[in-house]
């Protein structure tokens, strides 16, 4: 079937021809191989042969010393390390399970490790360097520099690790840094700064590692190196050096942090301690808390699954995320807007029978307290809803908006930290817009009752609260809150401040002021909360609250715990000393129950290690300390 | 005893002595370029030599295959390599974008690679079979047989394989007698194609223009070829690097293990598609030529075993297995010098790959086949 069958000469001669131009046709390509070679080789050789020159001279980014962030005394609450690192250019390797079988006697290698050593392997090229192992001590760097020449393809190199001493605490403020993401890479390439990144294997992911990156990085240096035919460096050509990153310094106390933490010990919530008059944030509690540490070389699943699926939510950073009615601490704020806006003199009593009677329907004291006929001292005093409820409607919705919009509610602050919210403060523009049915964007009167007593569609953040607090402790100027006071640059030594300086000030009456203040003066020394302020050395003045519960993010149903997530919110808000007011605070104890028993003890505690006469001598001494030891 | 230097006799019967010389020539350039393109005697350069040794294993085995048997299985090897690329196709395995492998369980393979041998062997054999009475209708039978393994290798998508084998089976065609009235039209078409596009390289190579045809990573091969210094640390790299690595070598090249360019890992894939840049740098102007010269030697020795070979399925495969070779090293040498686009062809018995190698030696193989059959008279 397959034999072979006789060609005729006719074909055959005109196959030959057909090889014959094949053949030429090769040649004449080849022909123009060689003259594109002459080209390149001869006439183009000085240029070329300079820029294979230039090629021997290695570039080599030499990345900076990130800036520290140390506390309002100097505290350390950032820095770095010099970590020794086996990394591995798997190009280089042919095999790499014989390869870790060599290196395990000596430098250990955890099963945990090497499987995070074989996913990087298989995300990366084949020429890209990957670590295997951080975090070698002394005598395996020593070991290893000895033997390096047995492991082609494995080096030792030193790099600086981001380390967050105070653990958990503080760590919303802090934040973190991680490993540059493609993302970051793609954010850093579009900006122009990827150069700068070159060695650099973390960027700040959260806090004010976040806010402050452009700050803390610094500036990557450069070394130029002569390499030989082989790629060794013989002698640094030329040396840019890197500019370290900024040190921060936070107006933070870590003591006054620490107390505050304490006391959320087991708790969730939040607290916020401003200073009136600067600005300056000197607690920022988020419960519970996280230990940044975990994130800088890439957490581990198991505690990013624990973290992440917690019910309590840790990664929460609840004084700028969460919203919350805050319940009766609006009503200093609510009155205060009565007074400036003429609508109800402080003297005027209206009756409380328990309730407030609006078309029919009845809005009732909270745990139906009677309270009788009741001025505006007393209703802030024993915290009478029914006498703010009737104010609701009188203020009306949009004049109480335009008034508390300027203490900051349910506006940006401004804070020098990422991931704030807005939250919800409640207008008949505000529910136009949010809403797309006819009848839902209706304001009903109704609701401007429920919206007076800093519940319905108030949606607050607790950082607001304590904001308007602050503002509210200096008479009405507003300084954008801010956690970095100062930044020191540690090459020229220079020091420069943030600004302090009012972005506007709210024109209040002296004598309105005063009005509230009283009241709330009186709130801790005979009202809701005078047993947590009972003997204090100063004079503080506040307003507690309790705020009904809405789930926070819809949290899973859990049979333990629905009584437990279904209780009120504790709230407080306070500032001290009245005359001359150095602190000012807020804070929510998520679930807690009643805000004077719960929440108003917590700020006793905070105030009594800010204002305490000792205890401020005790802080100078740590000032003094840390100072001499730097 | 008898019996054994019978077989020796075959053995030795069945090789072509001039082409073994070049081959065995080729072998040692190789493997010394190999050996200063990793730096060293590591182990790319050991396994290369098994490659090596392979390689002409697989070369004498072909060889001795009487080559009417041979023809005999160039339907079975076609079908099987079309029916292996539909399941690249559905069930491969895909990284960096391309499918281009096949898990059998018991090996992975790559079976574009094999199509470089069964295509034109499948077209010789169409053909032989139907010499003397060729027509339009054959011609069309033969696009058709050549279009879908070349169709599925672009769809992995893999250029550099599929245009090997597009050549290697055209030439098949032109070989079979593809008239020259149609070759010339289209042949200046493309002539006048290419020009205009390095003619229009600035408006066409914007990036909201849409090659249609060609994916993005073709479209940018072909536009930084037309002007590397577009995208010097990106996509022109390559090109850039080797073409400063080929012109630093000069007349007389740096000396071996000498290429600064090569050994600072300015090169990429030093080892593998590039590796004409590392042995032009460090052989200069006369290395390249002598490496010219010896694959000019090759080609014109398969071109002239088709020649001389005694049936048609012979001369059409020898024709096209030796422009195969100078398909292979047009287009890689083009590319490392900067006039063609980079599209992964290796250098034959350059570059670093068992699987090159070995459809190299089995290409060999055949050549050398059909150099030493004789067709029993009747």
């Amino acid at each position: 079937m397959f034999e072979y069958k006789r060609t005729t000469l006719h074909q055959k001669r005109r196959m030959m021809l057909r090889i014959w131009v094949a053949g030429v046709f090769a040649l004449a390509c080849f022909v123009g191989l060689v003259g594109r070679l002459w080209y390149l080789q001869v006439e183009r050789y000085e240029g070329f042969a300079a820029r294979a020159d230039q090629n021997r001279i290695a570039v080599v980014p030499v990345p900076p010393r990130r800036g520290e962030i140390l506390d309002r005394n100097g505290v350390v609450l950032a820095r770095n390390y010099r970590d020794y690192t086996l990394e591995v250019v798997p190009a280089d390797v042919k095999d790499m399970d014989a390869l870790l079988e060599e290196l395990s006697p000596i430098v250990y290698i955890s099963p945990y490790q090497r499987r995070r050593f074989e996913q990087a392997l298989a995300q990366s090229g084949r020429y890209a360097s990957v670590i295997l192992r951080n975090n070698l001590s002394d005598l395996e760097a020593s070991w290893f520099a000895a033997h390096a020449y047995k492991f082609p393809g494995v080096e030792l190199k030193a790099r600086w690790v981001r380390e967050y001493p105070q653990g958990a605490s503080a760590a919303h403020v802090l934040g973190y840094v991680g490993r540059l993401s493609e993302a970051d890479m793609t954010r850093l390439e579009e900006s122009g700064e990827l150069g700068n990144y070159r060695g650099t294997n973390t960027i700040g992911k959260k806090g004010i590692e976040k806010t402050w990156e452009q700050t803390l990085h610094g500036k990557t240096g450069v070394e130029e190196v002569e390499v030989t035919a082989s790629g060794r460096p013989v002698r640094t050509l030329q040396r840019t050096d890197p500019v370290p990153g900024s040190d921060l310094r936070l107006s933070l106390d870590i003591g006054l942090q620490k107390i505050a933490e304490a006391q959320f010990e087991g708790k969730r919530g939040a607290l916020v301690a401003i200073e009136p008059g600067t600005g300056e944030v000197l607690a920022f509690v988020s419960a519970p808390s996280f230990d940044p540490n975990l994130f800088v070389d890439g957490i581990d699943v198991d505690s990013w699954r624990e973290l992440n699926e917690s019910p309590d939510y840790p990664l929460i950073n609840r004084p700028l995320y969460s919203t919350y009615p805050i319940g009766s601490t609006y009503k200093p704020f609510v009155a205060l807007a009565a007074l400036e806006l003429g609508v109800r003199p402080p003297t005027l009593r209206i009756p409380d029978p328990g309730y407030y009677e609006l078309g029919g329907q009845r809005f009732r004291n909270a745990a139906g307290a009677v309270y009788g006929p009741t001025d505006m001292h007393r209703a802030i005093v024993v915290s009478s809803d029914t006498y703010f409820y009737s104010l609701g409607p009188e203020i009306g919705v949009n004049a109480l908006h335009d008034f508390s919009k300027q203490f900051g509610f349910g506006q940006l602050t401004g804070i020098d930290l990422d991931g704030e919210r807005r939250g919800v403060l409640p207008s008949t523009d505000w529910k136009r817009q949010s809403y797309r049915k006819p009848e839902q964007q209706r304001w009903y009167a109704g609701e401007s009752v429920s919206v007076a007593v800093g519940q319905g569609y108030n949606a607050f953040t607790l950082l607001q609260l304590a904001q308007a607090t602050a503002v509210l402790a200096d008479g009405g100027s507003y300084v954008e809150p801010h956690l970095v006071s100062k930044i020191h640059n540690p090459q020229t030594g220079d020091t420069v401040a943030t600004s302090t300086a009012p972005t506007h000030v709210i024109d209040l009456k002296p004598q309105n002021l005063k009005v509230i203040r009283d009241a709330m003066v009186d709130v801790l020394k005979s009202g809701t909360a005078r047993k947590a302020f009972a003997g204090a050395s100063y004079l503080a003045a506040g307003k507690t609250g309790t705020a009904q519960v809405f789930s926070l993010r819809g949290a899973k149903y859990n049979a333990a715990h629905i009584e437990e997530r279904l209780r009120d919110h504790a709230l407080f808000m306070a500032y001290a000393p009245v005359d001359n007011p150095r602190i000012a605070l807020a804070l929510i104890v998520e679930n807690g129950g009643w805000g004077a028993t719960v929440a108003a003890p917590i700020a006793r505690t905070v105030f009594d290690y800010w204002l305490d006469p000792e205890r401020i001598a005790e802080r100078q001494r740590l000032v003094e300390r840390v100072k001499d030891g730097s | 005893m008898k019996i054994l230097l019978q077989a020796a006799l075959k053995a030795l019967r069945s090789l072509d002595w001039p082409l073994l010389a070049i081959l065995v020539l080729m072998t040692l350039l190789g493997l010394t370029v190999m050996h200063s393109a990793v730096g060293g005697t590591d182990w790319r350069f050991a396994d290369q030599s098994r490659h090596f040794l392979l390689a002409f294993v697989a070369l004498w085995v072909v060889a001795i295959i009487p080559l009417p048997r041979l023809m005999q299985l160039a339907p079975w090897f076609y079908s099987i390599g079309v029916l292996l690329l539909l399941g690249v196709e559905f069930f491969g395995e895909t990284s960096k974008g391309a499918t281009r492998w096949l898990d059998l369980g018991f090996a992975r393979i790559q079976p574009s690679e094999m199509m470089k041998i069964a295509v034109p062997m499948m077209l010789a054999w169409y053909f032989h079979r139907h010499q003397g009475k060729i027509g339009i209708l054959d011609f069309l039978a033969a696009a058709f047989l050549l279009a879908v393994p070349f169709a599925l290798i672009v769809l992995q998508p893999d250029l550099g394989t599929a245009l090997l084998v597009f050549a290697s089976g055209f030439c098949v065609i032109y070989f079979g007698g593809l008239s020259f009235k149609l070759l010339t039209p289209v042949f200046l078409a493309v002539v006048i194609v290419l020009g205009t596009v390095v003619y229009y390289e600035d408006q066409i190579c914007q990036p909201e223009v849409d090659w249609v045809v060609l994916h993005d990573y073709q479209k940018h091969r072909v536009c930084t070829l037309l002007n590397p210094g577009s995208d010097p640390l990106g996509k022109g790299f390559h090109t850039i690097q080797s073409m400063i690595a080929i012109g630093s070598g000069g007349i007389y090249g740096k000396g071996y293990m000498q290429g600064t360019q090569s050994h600072l890992n300015f090169i990429p894939e030093r080892t593998t598609d590039f590796i004409f840049a590392v042995y032009a740098e460090e052989f200069g102007l006369y290395g390249g030529i002598m490496l010219l010269v010896l694959y000019g030697l090759l080609i014109l020795r398969g071109l002239a075993i088709a020649m001389r070979a005694h049936t048609q399925f012979g001369r059409l495969l020898a024709g096209s297995m030796a422009m195969m070779f100078f398909v292979y090293v047009f287009v890689n040498m083009g590319m490392v010098m900067g006039v063609l686009p980079v599209v992964g062809v290796p250098l034959p018995f350059m570059s670093y790959g068992g699987t090159a190698l070995l459809t190299l030696g089995i290409a060999c193989g055949i050549l050398m086949n059909i150099s030493t059959y004789r067709p029993v008279r009747r």
